[in-house]
């Protein structure tokens, strides 16, 4: 790198650093230090509705209750655990349909792999609403698919599928399902399939070789794939908020109904945190730490 | 090339099926001529006339587009020189950081991005006075937070493919750095800005839950309009909405593909 940084380059380089660092450190780092700052605050009525950090007199006041609040309160509990469980098993379920379908298309002609990796990327252009909203036309009580079954003969009342969280398990895995292929595709895609044929070749049954090839060999993108369904879905808004019913209280909707709802500006605040501290930071070390591990064997 | 077994191909096929009936079950709705969404009462497209009429629609979809338009152009310069630091300019201070900030807007819930953005306006609002009305200029702030990770990813990983002998060599010829940036690498690096810049506008487009956050009274774009049609259930007008939307979206894509492939091509 050493022409590159060379001295006549330094009031460039500086520049082009400074300005997505500065802009960063108001708009990405600068809100982080607020969040943690309104989440040790009290809610009183006001504009904005929250106690400032340092009374009049000059003393701090400040106050661990929310925390306290949402690491005592059963509901919160309950509703962390149920994110994280509905976002893990939603994690599997697109493992387990993603995984054939990015083997399918690594191993299709090149010419139809490119049409089958455009009709996966596609839906990804379009808007996220408007495919969650799709589904709201095909799980109602009076929907597409419940027809379709009363026409058929199937059931004479219409099951109710809208409103539950199956709806939810659909909506995620159909909106992240993309997240997973692409990952799964792109090591698939670089996988020497020949030693999958030499192992059979050999006499071993394809789930051996499966599970003693391709696999190990597709764990990177296994990884990559499950955390890009995983924390999106973890804090998902708009999937439980249509599809799910008034009981499923999930966090990123209990978040948004604190705040907006509610308006305890403080307890959304800290909800917020305790799910950065909670979900993200493991993750992102996780991730570092896998990193580092394909740094060391590759 | 091996044929596909059998269960590969029918997981093909349910999964195909599965990602697009939905969607065509939104296109066949849309020509429905019945005011009960999911009841066929004939073929019509009165729909898609009374959406143009709708005023609601057209200056939310104005405003969206004017914030996916601006956020997308800013996040493309940013993230261009966020990716050209971390892949051309070896250690600098702060470099640690930098590289945190730039990827965690991606793994960060929506909620929680939309939650601290909002803080932040309010409080600069308390101290500055500034912004005095949140809407155009907040949400495209957002939006250029969080898509200049995406760009700055795929600019970085371009340059990581890229040999770097052409720009060392236009330095040991004695061009200053900054030209050696514009006459060289910003020409080799273009085809991932623009893949960088289509990503983040279709990422604000896209966007409900962020803009939820950051907007004020009247800054109503296109995915909080149809969220607020859309949490009463299903209507003919959002279905024709829909169509519209998703064929301009595929022809956009295929146009995109079609020239990709044209240049790779020799």
């Amino acid at each position: 790198m050493s022409a590159v940084t060379s001295r006549r380059g330094d009031i460039w380089q500086r520049f082009a650093v400074a300005i997505p660092y500065l802009w960063l450190l108001i708009f990405f780092l600068a809100p982080f230090a607020i969040i943690l700052k309104i989440s040790v605050a009290d809610p009183i009525m006001a504009q904005p509705p929250f106690t400032p950090a340092f009374s009049d007199a000059g003393g701090l006041q400040i106050s661990a209750d929310n925390y306290v609040f949402l690491l005592t309160d059963k509901l919160y509990a309950i509703t962390y655990l149920k994110s994280v469980l509905m976002a893990l098993s939603a994690t599997a379920l697109c493992l387990l349909l993603g995984f054939p379908i990015a083997y399918g298309i690594a191993r299709a002609e090149s010419g139809t792999r490119n049409i089958l990796l455009l009709l996966i990327v596609l839906p990804f252009w379009i808007s996220f609403l408007l495919r969650v909203y799709a589904w709201m036309g095909l799980l109602n009580n009076y929907g597409v698919i419940n027809n379709l079954l009363m026409w058929l003969g199937i059931t004479e009342q219409p099951i109710p599928m809208m409103y539950t969280d199956f709806a939810i398990y659909i909506g995620l895995v159909y909106s992240y399902l993309p997240f997973m292929i692409l990952p799964l595709y792109a090591t698939l895609e670089r996988m020497n399939l020949d030693l999958v044929e030499a192992a059979q070749d050999l006499g071993a049954t394809s789930s051996r070789a499966f599970w003693d090839i391709t696999w190990p060999l597709a764990r990177p993108g296994v990884i990559a794939g499950s955390l890009l369904v995983f924390i999106p879905a973890t804090g998902e808004y708009v999937i439980p908020y249509l599809l799910g019913g008034p009981e499923s209280l999930l966090i990123g909707r209990v978040l948004f109904d604190e705040f907006f709802v509610n308006r305890d500006w403080p307890l959304a605040a800290a909800v917020a945190i305790v799910l950065v501290v909670l979900v993200v930071i493991p993750i992102v070390l996780l991730q570092r730490y896998q990193a580092k591990a394909a740094e060391q064997t590759a | 090339m091996k044929r596909q077994s059998r269960f590969v191909f029918s997981m093909l096929v349910f999964g195909y099926a599965f990602l697009y009936v939905p969607l065509l079950s939104v296109v066949v709705y849309s020509f429905n001529d019945s005011n009960l969404a999911t009841i066929w009462g004939g073929f019509s497209t009165r729909w898609y006339g009374e959406l143009l009429k709708n005023d609601q629609v057209i200056s939310a979809l104005l405003l969206s587009l004017k914030i996916a338009i601006s956020a997308a152009t800013l996040a493309t310069l940013f993230g261009t020189m966020a990716g050209i630091a971390l892949s051309r300019f070896g250690r600098f201070r702060g470099r640690n950081l930098f590289t945190g900030m730039i990827t965690s807007p991606m793994v960060m819930p929506e909620v929680i991005t939309g939650l601290s953005l909002l803080l932040l306006f309010v409080t600069l609002q308390q101290l500055t006075g500034w912004p005095t009305q949140r809407g155009y200029a907040t949400i495209t702030i957002a939006h250029t937070t969080f898509a200049m990770a995406y760009v700055a990813v795929i600019v970085q990983s371009r340059l990581a493919a890229m040999d770097q002998s052409l720009e060392e060599a236009a330095m040991d010829l004695g061009g200053h750095p900054f030209r050696v940036m514009l006459d060289i690498t910003l020409p080799l690096i273009l085809p991932a800005m623009v893949a960088g810049w289509l990503l983040a506008f279709t990422l604000s487009l896209d966007d409900l839950v962020i803009a939820s956050f950051v907007s004020g009274p009247g800054g109503s774009t296109l995915p909080m309009l149809i969220f607020s049609k859309v949490k009463l259930g299903v209507t003919p007008d959002i279905n024709a909405l829909a169509t519209l939307i998703m064929l301009f979206v595929s022809a956009g894509v295929l146009v995109a593909w079609t020239i990709g492939r044209r240049m790779q091509r020799p």
